[in-house]
């Protein structure tokens, strides 16, 4: 009994995740565009954009460094664009 | 006899096709290679490239690829009989489809998860590259224009399904915001959003002022409208011109917004609809009234015409676009390959099944059929008998027919205002490529790409015509549709047999089916081009001699191609990356 409850339940669990594949997807990328909206208000600074708010965005450096790489590659910027960090 | 019989063969035809074609040609000729590190791990980045469960990206590549035109195309196919687009579906399936489907996925695994545009390039050139660009144009701009007519066609034959249609709308639009802002799970919302498009459809089924009847508004059948013309033209006119408007907002918008969230209720529509139309066939079990082959179809030769009226069913060059653009970057082990790949082509052929099935069971007598399927012209309206028919078999597990029909109509309208809202904006992103590589920065925005699709759309939908008047240029595109449609099914052939033959593979599975193709739209283009649409038959249809001839020097342009790259192609055993 368990283990029917168990199969139905896997089921309707495979469906859904067969019809939310293409959406996990776009808002996945949606949300990765909001975040590299951010990361650019973040490194702004640094890219020679004044920044007000630079004080505190240096504080976010350690949770967002490890990012960088991806970001400025996604960003059409095949090398890194600071000096000061030398990812590649 | 008894349709009973034509589904039980098919299946048992699709299971042999997938236990044995299937498995010989993943393990002798692509070799699937299970160690093989699959662009979904390699690239792995949680948006695009992520790792999926088979079941699951079976499921998703076959929603993604089924829509209304396996209906369609067999709706008309049934002229000349069952027998002829029957064995069409079922042969196509297991050796074309099956291949060609399996085969992009492959390819594109092999390659990066690159899109058969791309891998176009890089194994053929840059020419194969704008061939490939200016077919795929060609192909959505039938595609918007055969799929308003189809959406404008059901609205005015079922007035009932107009009110669940756009009620689906802003369901999906909440359901969007839904998921994007809480994360939620979509099933149980979209599932609401179906029973209250259901729910709709059966108030519109039996109140008849819920109806938008925009013939009977215009003063009804055979009455004259503005600018003499009848009320059911000015009808096709109107709801051309709203799905337009539509189609320019819902394709403007982020794809998360609408597409996506419609595109899962439609799922939930696709899987419903089959599970309904073979249970009721099981239960009804109808007779085939539809002749064997119809001796009087002497208007229209089948030979070659059949292939290009029934495309999607039997191979679509559509399905390479899907395979080779999501799925191949989601694919967790390359033996996968088979199971995703032929099994999405055999999921296409079941729906194709069941759409030949409705048709030559609804009609009392054969000659009432035959009465109906009177002429090449009159079977344009076949769609329309599918509707019926399917309402007959889903009558079979208690659903009134009258209901039915309007649910019927209900999904294939969302299957093709998905498929118009996808082609238009792939249409506004190939107008905008194109622009980049001729130097034309004015048409590359935005803004500037999708007026031109939909405006060129419109054109080509409302433009050609014969007696029946405004709104009958969607019959006489549907072939060409499925031309252009096979000849993008011959390029990615082409590209899979070029590979093979590099690999020192077999290349015959790959080459067969492509000649084949090749053959038959070469064929059937100059039966249609040089002998009805030409000046010099008698045609004054300028456009589709246009569009024909067009498609025409594309096919013999791929011919050309594939002579001298299979001519001139050297080994490479160790090819493993295409570069």
């Amino acid at each position: 009994m368990v283990d029917k409850k168990f199969s139905f339940k896997r089921m309707i669990e495979l469906y859904d995740e067969m019809l939310s594949v293409p959406h996990r997807t776009e808002i996945a990328r949606e949300l990765r565009d909001e975040d590299d909206l951010f990361l650019l208000l973040v490194y702004s600074d640094m890219l020679g954009i004044p920044n007000p708010a630079f004080y505190y965005t240096l504080e976010l450096y350690p949770y967002i460094v490890e990012k960088f790489h991806d970001w400025h590659l996604r960003m059409g910027m095949e090398k890194s664009p600071l000096d000061g960090i030398r990812c590649c | 006899m008894s349709a009973i019989w034509l589904a039980l063969i098919g299946f048992i035809v699709f299971f042999l096709g997938y236990r044995f074609y299937s498995k010989f040609i993943a393990e002798k000729i692509y070799r699937l290679d299970p160690n093989y590190t699959t662009p979904a791990h390699k690239y792995k980045d949680g948006v695009d490239y992520v790792p999926t469960n088979r079941f699951v990206l079976w499921g998703h590549h076959f929603t993604s690829v089924a829509g209304a035109a396996p209906i369609v195309g067999p709706a008309i196919a049934v002229y000349w009989g069952w027998l002829p687009a029957f064995l069409w579906v079922v042969l196509g399936t297991v050796f074309a489809a099956g291949v060609h489907d399996s085969g992009t996925l492959f390819l594109s695994v092999r390659n990066k998860g690159q899109s058969v545009g791309t891998l176009a390039h890089k194994l053929v050139g840059q020419r194969a590259k704008i061939l490939f660009l200016f077919i795929i144009l060609l192909l959505v701009l039938m595609v918007n224009a055969v799929f308003a007519w189809v959406i404008a066609n059901l609205f005015i034959n079922n007035p009932g399904s107009v009110l669940p249609v756009f009620i689906q709308i802003p369901l999906a639009i909440w359901i969007g915001y839904h998921v994007y802002k809480r994360s939620g799970s979509m099933l149980l919302p979209s599932i609401a959003a179906l029973i209250v498009m259901y729910g709709t459809a059966v108030l519109t089924s039996y109140i008849t002022p819920l109806q938008i009847n925009v013939v009977e508004y215009l003063g009804g059948e055979g009455t004259t409208s503005l600018f003499g013309a009848s009320a059911t033209e000015m009808a096709f006119l109107i709801w051309i011109i709203i799905l337009m408007v539509y189609v320019y907002i819902a394709s403007t918008l982020p794809v998360w917004k609408l597409l996506q969230p419609r595109d899962y209720i439609n799922s939930h529509q696709l899987i419903l609809g089959l599970l309904i139309l073979y249970l009721g066939l099981f239960v009804t079990t109808p007779e085939i009234t539809a002749p064997v082959t119809n001796s009087a179809a002497n208007d229209t030769p089948w030979f070659p015409i059949l292939f290009i009226t029934v495309a999607c069913g039997a191979i679509s060059g559509f399905h390479g676009l899907v395979s080779s653009g999501t799925t191949s970057k989601q694919l967790n082990n390359e033996k996968d390959v088979r199971f995703v790949g032929y099994l999405g082509s055999v999921g296409e052929g079941l729906l194709a099944l069941i759409a030949i099935i409705a048709v030559v069971t609804f009609f009392p007598t054969q000659g009432d059929f035959l009465g109906f399927y009177s002429d090449f012209d009159s079977a344009g309206g076949g769609l329309n008998v599918f509707v019926d028919g399917a309402a007959v078999l889903a009558s079979g597990i208690g659903i009134p027919e009258s209901v039915a029909a309007t649910i019927v109509a209900v999904i294939i309208v969302s299957f093709a205002a998905t498929t118009l809202d996808s082609s238009v904006r792939l249409m506004r992103y190939i107008i905008a490529e194109l622009g980049l590589e001729y130097n034309l920065k004015s048409i590359t925005s935005k803004h500037a790409a999708t007026t031109l699709a939909v405006v060129s759309s419109t054109i080509l939908v409302l433009l050609p015509g014969d007696d029946r008047g405004l709104g009958s240029g969607g019959y006489l595109l549907w072939p060409l549709f499925g031309t252009s449609n096979q000849l993008l099914a011959g390029i990615s052939l082409l590209l899979l047999a070029i590979y093979l033959g590099r690999k020192g593979r077999n290349m015959l599975p790959a080459l067969i089916p492509m000649v084949f193709l090749m053959f038959m739209t070469l064929y059937a283009m100059f039966l249609q081009v040089f002998t009805q649409w030409a000046p010099w038959a008698g045609s004054s249809d300028w456009l589709l001699f246009i569009l024909g001839a067009i498609v025409f020097v594309f096919a013999i342009w791929i011919s050309l191609t594939a002579i001298s790259v299979l001519i001139n192609y050297k080994k490479d055993e160790n090819l493993e990356d295409v570069s």
